[in-house]
């Protein structure tokens, strides 16, 4: 971690500015990688509902993948998965 | 310059603080009645109810959820105030941490009052030197006139940009919240003047600038925010100081982190907490007429600690004697070590005796005391004494 800045450090564990959290990548935690079988997904979007970190890229309701930047590789959407179309790889 | 102060007024502790509430008008009070504080809530919402003060006055079921409203409030942007004592300090414990690392400067009062058990409603320290190690400022008022400049004074230094702390003002409990005395108020715009507006920190009601308060903290960042409290603490100090002058300039009546009593000249000295200070006063005085150089001082800023200052008084003594009404069971009173931790600096170090005195309200007299002095400047004291102890 590199060294804190306690002047630029708003006090009382305040965020002062919202939507900080996108700034830090919780991608870097991650040690498993959800893969997608396309063939399988019927973009059912349980994935997109069910993910802690917003990382399920859909757009007019088509599943496209994930964004890698905030998954934490927690598995949640292979679980719910209805095709099973979501594995879980070792990164 | 000072100018015309108004009439003078007789009232207790408790009342002072009341009235000096209403002069500054808080925006939030939130508080659960606990002797001896109660009489400080009681007034306080007669004013509310009389419509004396715009203060949004919340009966909350239990001290633990006064705190908790107190610390959301000021949160959230409203000056904020609250009192209680002994067993209602100890319900709040866990949010007294938590407020103060929220660096939310609620103001509370707490009217000194021994810690059950056994059960015992009088006066000592233990509540507030259990809140000690809590994160908030204290001050310790010595008679009514200082516990209603404390009330004044208090959320100067809390509130100051620096500081962002909450702050205790401590009074006696009885001795100080229930008996009458003779005291100056001060004009209410003065008072309104002298506080001026309530400038929070980002607060959590700023719709436009959207904030979040009570953060999780790794190691890191933990350990970052407890010396970032370090930092305003050791500011705070400069800080009560400039508030203390500037007060002076006001009212004429002249606070310091250290208050002293004839020790420029003293030999041995006492230290000593609370209202016991005016008690020792009056020993002082009648020591000094049996040729005896004695002085007495307090550490009216009790936290932050003012180990500089406490130094340079206790400089050239003899000896020095502590005077604790509270005894961490196993080791000393909570004053005695640090005050020899601030001694030990001197190139000669006094005498240092420890006296523990006054627990749950046993009586402290002019006579209690000089016995206590006598053995201090004929060196018959031991380290550490349990003074009025009645086996």
């Amino acid at each position: 971690m590199s060294k804190l800045n306690l002047n630029n450090m708003p006090i009382g564990a305040r965020v002062c500015n919202p939507g900080s959290s996108e700034a830090v990548l919780t991608g870097d935690w991650r040690s498993y990688t959800p893969v997608l079988d396309r063939d399988k997904c019927i973009n059912c979007l349980f994935c997109w509902m069910y993910c802690p970190d917003n990382s399920v890229d859909v757009k007019d309701g088509k599943l496209l993948g994930f964004k890698m930047s905030h998954c934490k590789g927690c598995g949640i959407c292979a679980n719910v998965c209805p095709k099973k179309a979501i594995t879980m790889t070792e990164v | 310059m000072v100018k015309k102060q108004p009439e003078d007024v007789a009232m207790n502790g408790d009342g002072a603080i009341a009235y000096a509430w209403k002069q500054i008008d808080p925006d939030v009070c939130a508080a659960y009645p606990i002797t001896p504080q109660t009489i400080i809530v009681e007034d306080f919402s007669k004013y509310v109810a009389d419509g004396a003060v715009k203060t949004e006055f919340v009966t909350v079921e239990s001290e633990h959820s006064a705190l908790t409203l107190c610390a959301a409030s000021c949160s959230a942007g409203a000056r904020t105030f609250t009192a209680t004592a002994s067993q209602g300090l100890a319900y709040m414990w866990e949010m007294l941490p938590i407020t103060s690392s929220m660096r939310v400067p609620v103001v509370m009062a707490v009217a000194n009052r021994a810690v059950s058990g056994p059960i015992n409603i009088n006066n000592d320290h233990g509540d507030a030197m259990a809140a000690r190690d809590t994160g908030w400022l204290q001050l310790f008022a010595y008679n009514v006139q200082s516990s209603y400049d404390n009330a004044i004074i208090a959320p100067r230094i809390a509130e100051h940009p620096d500081v962002q702390l909450p702050i205790l003002t401590n009074l006696d409990g009885f001795i100080l919240t229930h008996a009458v005395e003779r005291m100056t108020p001060m004009d209410t715009e003065d008072v309104k003047k002298f506080v001026g507006e309530f400038k929070p920190v980002c607060p959590l009601l700023d719709f436009d600038k959207p904030t979040c308060h009570g953060m999780l903290d790794g190691p890191d960042y933990y350990y970052a925010h407890k010396y970032q409290q370090a930092v305003a603490f050791d500011r705070a100090l400069e800080v009560a100081e400039e508030v203390f002058r500037e007060f002076k300039e006001l009212t004429g009546r002249e606070y310091k982190l250290v208050d002293e009593y004839r020790c420029d000249d003293a030999d041995y000295i006492a230290i000593i907490l609370g209202s016991s200070y005016g008690t020792m006063q009056e020993t002082v005085d009648r020591m000094r007429d049996a040729g005896m150089k004695v002085g007495v001082a307090t550490t009216h800023v009790y936290r932050p600690w003012p180990e500089k200052e406490l130094e340079r008084v206790m400089k050239g003594k003899k000896a020095v004697a502590v005077f604790d009404k509270h005894l961490s069971l196993g080791a000393y009173g909570p004053l005695y070590p640090e005050v020899v931790a601030a001694a030990i600096d001197l190139d000669e170090i006094p005498k240092m005796y420890n006296f523990i005195y006054g627990i749950g309200g046993a009586d402290v007299g002019v006579s209690l005391l000089m016995e206590a002095m006598e053995k201090v400047v004929d060196g018959t004291a031991d380290k550490l004494n349990y003074v009025g102890l009645k086996i």
